[in-house]
């Protein structure tokens, strides 16, 4: 009997709240798969679409990524091979973290250790607004005054050449690793900082004893976005690099990257034909590359965390 | 015994410390003789944290804080030194929570040596090994000197941050309530270790055990609120007439 008045007594939540929170962890749920179900999607009609040819006896895997033939539209002798566009995405690529990595990294350290406040604002403002730059307009800027500056400073025959475009990535991923560099330097507890100061460690060597070990997955992070985004450009680049297909012999010579590829011949290629269809595929190459850039990098993490 | 001949290590006068608007530390003055060790006591928000951050200057950290007054070791005062990094040196600091900086224990104790300037692989072993010995922990992870320092248990990264402040051979170290992670008989331990030391360094020992600051410290300091209620040698602060009532009240414990 007392156990029942206490039930009766006891304020319960409305029915519609309880439905409603229901409903709001359904959707959530919701959001959260939807990157799954839009990755396998995509990866879905990519494959779709380059399947037929994949498959088919007029095709030759190996042709495909070693050789450095690329004649899509020849009418006697049609030949598919990226590697030259391989070569050409990975060299530009390189360059563009060679330059970008070093600037990248020690501008996060300064940003986040050792400027004032006002500074850092000024600063995190500045680097957000080069960020939002449309890739269109760094290649403009690669095409036009990059260009006339590697022609008037170096041998090179034309501007747009494997540099320009290294340069120009590297212009547009050093925001990117700024940014996520500086948030994995400051989730650093301030207590390290404290402890390490305490210790009688200078500034600097606090930042590569202390902070850099501890940020190290978020710094490596930083650096692998910074790659997404250079693997991934493809306007920038595009007009930066000169678009020829042939294995370049030094950084001054032009190529063509796998995604300035695409872009160019895809609304050339009719649909459905084997051209069309290597065009796909070549996008799953890019897909394969990616992946496998990231998958090193979290096996690269989880070494380090296990020592 | 004649005490006025013991050298000052440490002089605070007028010391005021403010957090924004709200000041913390209001006017204290007092000093540390060498090789003595102070305990200091009092309960919560006393401002004694904030005290010991003003002597090796970690307070300049927080970007509100605001000083006034001064603090002199060994006669030079810390707020115009210009080599901030020596003074740290020469105060050991350890904290209420262990942090355990993300290295291994070796490179942990080795920390400070190194950030000094000493590279000598041998003679950082024996800091290391002797560090270790000191703060009671040498048996425990002799073996896994590699392993990470954020691996050992709270007692033991206490003991590990104690090891590290010994490191650089402090001339003077503050404990800021060091047993609150550990259990007694390593507190007890430590506390054999600190007797051993105190007529080689100067030790502050903030402490909310009042007995502990019973059995170790020479002079006992009660701060209340941010003012010095009483500051005399350790039988007088725990006898049954200290200068202050408010003393005898909160050491045994009745104070409200």
């Amino acid at each position: 009997m007392k156990k029942r008045l206490e039930a009766m007594n006891r304020p319960s939540r409305p029915r519609w709240a309880v439905l409603g929170e229901k409903m709001l962890e359904g959707v959530i749920r919701l959001c959260g798969i939807s990157a799954i179900v839009f990755v396998a999607a995509i990866l879905l009609f990519v494959f779709r679409e380059a399947a037929p040819i994949l498959f088919g006896d007029r095709f030759h895997l190996k042709q495909f990524l070693l050789s450095v033939e690329w004649y899509p539209t020849s009418v006697s002798n049609v030949r598919y091979g990226t590697f030259a566009l391989t070569v050409g995405s990975v060299s530009v690529t390189a360059l563009a973290m060679v330059i970008a990595v070093p600037f990248g990294l020690g501008a996060a350290i300064f940003v986040s250790e050792f400027c004032g406040r006002r500074m850092r604002e000024t600063l995190k403002i500045v680097i957000e607004l080069l960020s939002a730059i449309p890739s269109v307009v760094w290649g403009f800027i690669g095409l036009t005054v990059m260009s006339k500056l590697i022609v008037a400073y170096t041998a090179a025959p034309v501007g747009v050449n494997i540099l320009n475009g290294g340069v120009i990535l590297a212009l547009m991923s050093v925001p990117i690793i700024v940014s996520i560099g500086e948030d994995a330097l400051k989730a650093v507890p301030d207590s390290y900082r404290e402890a390490g100061l305490a210790l009688g460690a200078t500034r600097w060597q606090l930042v590569y004893r202390v902070l850099l070990p501890a940020a190290k997955n978020g710094l490596l992070a930083a650096v692998l976005l910074g790659v997404g985004r250079a693997v991934g450009e493809t306007m920038a680049v595009l007009m930066a690099t000169g678009h020829a297909v042939h294995i370049p012999h030094g950084i001054l010579d032009s190529v063509r990257t796998l995604t300035a590829n695409i872009a160019a011949e895809l609304g050339e290629a009719p649909v459905g034909s084997d051209h069309y269809r290597v065009l796909f595929l070549t996008g799953l190459l890019l897909f394969g590359i990616t992946f496998a850039v990231n998958l090193t990098a979290e096996l690269v993490v989880r070494g380090i965390r296990r020592k | 015994m004649s005490r006025d001949d013991v050298r000052k290590k440490i002089e605070v006068e007028d010391l005021r410390l403010a957090y924004g608007s709200q000041e913390i530390i209001h006017s204290i003055s007092f000093d540390v003789r060498e090789n003595e060790i102070l305990g200091i006591i009092g309960p919560a928000q006393s401002g004694k944290t904030s005290l010991l951050r003003c002597l090796n200057r970690t307070i300049d950290f927080c970007a509100r804080a605001r000083v006034s007054g001064s603090v002199r070791v060994d006669g030079e005062d810390v707020r115009q030194m210009k080599d901030v990094f020596a003074l740290r040196r020469k105060i050991g600091m350890v904290a209420p929570l262990p942090v355990g900086l993300p290295l291994s224990i070796y490179d942990n104790v080795a920390f400070a040596p190194r950030s000094a300037g000493l590279t000598r692989k041998v003679e950082l072993n024996a800091i290391v090994e002797r560090c270790l010995r000191q703060a009671a922990l040498w048996d425990e992870v002799k073996d896994r000197l590699d392993s990470l320092g954020t691996a050992l248990s709270g007692g033991q990264q206490q003991r590990l941050t104690i090891a590290r402040a010994l490191s650089h051979q402090p001339e003077v170290l503050c404990l800021d309530e060091f047993s609150i992670a550990i259990d007694p008989v390593t507190t007890m331990r430590i506390e054999d270790v600190l007797k051993t030391l105190r007529r080689e360094i100067t030790i502050i020992l903030v402490t909310n055990l009042n007995q502990q600051a019973r059995r170790l410290a020479d002079r006992t300091m009660f701060l209340w609120g941010g003012r010095i209620v009483e500051i005399d040698t350790t039988e007088v602060v725990f006898s049954d007439n200290p200068a202050n009532p408010q003393t005898y009240d909160y050491v045994r414990g009745v104070f409200g």
